[in-house]
């Protein structure tokens, strides 16, 4: 990437996402286009303007850039992946082993058993209900880590006693030996 | 090369490689940290098309039953890639946040000269 | 982010206009997500969206007003307890963890109602992460 401003960077990975939301719709993808739309468009885009508003926004340019290890890397692997789609079927074909097992059985099974038109949804709630059972804790994670790593506001950037020491992530309950209760703000979670 | 599809056949998942590819060198090759999840952005939406182009069928439709239709897409992907996408941005703001945090530590976000004040210390 | 955002009264004005289909339309999302696309994970991130607008035009304080931190921290835990909560109940009644069926006297009735209430908890849980993770990022002095 030649980019050196972020900001572009983050627009063009908002529009990429867009585009993304395109083709799973002409993939037949409807309800994962409708998240890609919301989630990468939106969210992911806002999520990074405020991270670059909070670091910075430029890259810092440095002399001689180019990396070729890891391009004769990427280019090795890139055989090897193409090597293994040899021997897969091809695109849209109806007799793919994917179309076999336990997909003809929701299709069909889905009408009387659940009763609702769209499988995804029963497949998603019902039948595959202990995976996003496993996704929402995951997502709660996420949510709990974010709060934990950045929930409490921000350390002034200049200490006076300098150093890496006073910048910690989690503050606890117990008083510190420095004395930075006027640097602790309202617990903004 | 003996291949035994059809050209225009396995293209698509060609494409897919090229994206995991490039997506690949960003994460490697770039030391600005926003970069780098930038890159594991676009890993991640290569390997959301791998799973649903594999899951079309020609000819098939959107897998919401309805009057008049009888071939269906495959509904499994699209249930798996459902969830991972809205996983994926949480694992990235997660990400973010971890940068948010380096810059407070060390003043750069750049990952040589985080190397180098590691290296010193 | 910045208070001069609330001077423009065209943003003003056309966000607060917005917001309530943005809500409404999120809620349509979650229940209609059985007939059409949609479901618990597209209408909690709408319904995020629209609290995160409201952010970006009226700043974090207000937000803040609005939602405050409790109800977000209580809403993410409440939203995968009601999902948990589902199966244990399917527990209690007899059946395996997250059977719909025993939920109600017809096992279809029961699928409709277990689907109902689990698309609600993952509903609440996304939409309370994403507000979570947006105030935190966006709360930061900088």
């Amino acid at each position: 990437m030649r980019l050196r401003n972020l900001f572009a960077v983050v627009m063009l990975t908002g529009i990429f996402s867009l585009l993304g939301a395109a083709v799973y719709v002409i993939m037949d993808a409807v309800d994962v286009a409708f998240t890609e739309a919301a989630v990468g468009a939106g969210i992911s885009t806002v999520l990074m303007l405020g991270t670059l508003a909070l670091t910075t926004s430029e890259e810092k340019v440095k002399p001689g850039t180019n990396n070729l290890p890891a391009l004769i890397l990427v280019l090795v692997t890139g055989g090897i992946l193409i090597y293994g789609t040899l021997d897969m079927p091809n695109y849209g074909e109806a007799s793919a082993p994917i179309h076999q097992h336990v997909a003809p059985h929701y299709l069909e099974k889905s009408t009387q058993e659940i009763d609702l038109p769209n499988v995804v949804t029963s497949v998603l709630a019902s039948y595959r209900g202990y995976d996003t059972l496993g996704e929402t804790f995951v997502i709660f994670t996420a949510a709990a880590g974010v709060l934990a790593i950045i929930g409490r506001g921000r350390r002034p950037q200049q200490a006076p006693h300098g150093g890496v020491d006073r910048r910690r992530g989690r503050r606890s309950r117990k008083s510190d030996v420095k004395s930075d209760d006027e640097a602790s703000k309202e617990g903004s979670s | 090369m003996a291949m035994s599809a059809d050209f225009p056949g396995l293209l698509i998942y060609w494409v897919v490689i090229v994206l995991m590819m490039i997506g690949f060198y960003i994460v490697i090759s770039q030391n600005n940290m926003v970069k780098k999840i930038v890159g594991l952005n676009v890993f991640q939406v290569s390997v959301f098309l791998l799973y649903i182009t594999m899951g079309k069928v020609k000819g098939g439709t959107a897998p919401i039953l309805a009057d008049g239709f009888e071939v269906y897409s495959n509904p499994l992907p699209h249930v798996l890639i459902l969830t991972a996408i809205v996983v994926g941005v949480a694992t990235t703001s997660l990400g973010l946040a971890l940068v948010v945090r380096i810059k407070d530590s060390y003043k750069t976000i750049e990952d040589d000269e985080i190397q180098a004040l590691e290296d010193d210390t | 982010m910045n208070l001069k955002m609330q001077e423009k009264a065209v943003l003003r004005v056309v966000s607060k206009f917005l917001i309530p289909f943005i809500l409404l339309f999120g809620l349509y999302v979650q229940w209609h997500g059985d007939f059409g696309p949609g479901g618990g994970f597209q209408a909690g991130v709408i319904f995020a969206s629209a609290f995160i607008l409201y952010a970006l035009i009226f700043g974090v304080e207000r937000t803040r007003q609005v939602i405050p931190a409790w109800m977000t921290r209580s809403l993410l835990s409440i939203g995968v307890l009601t999902y948990a909560g589902v199966g244990v109940a399917t527990l209690f009644l007899g059946g395996e963890f997250l059977n719909y069926n025993v939920l109600a006297d017809e096992p279809v009735d029961g699928q409709h109602l277990g689907i109902l209430l689990v698309e609600a908890g993952v509903g609440i849980t996304v939409f309370s992460a994403m507000t979570t993770i947006f105030i935190a990022f966006a709360g930061q002095d900088s």
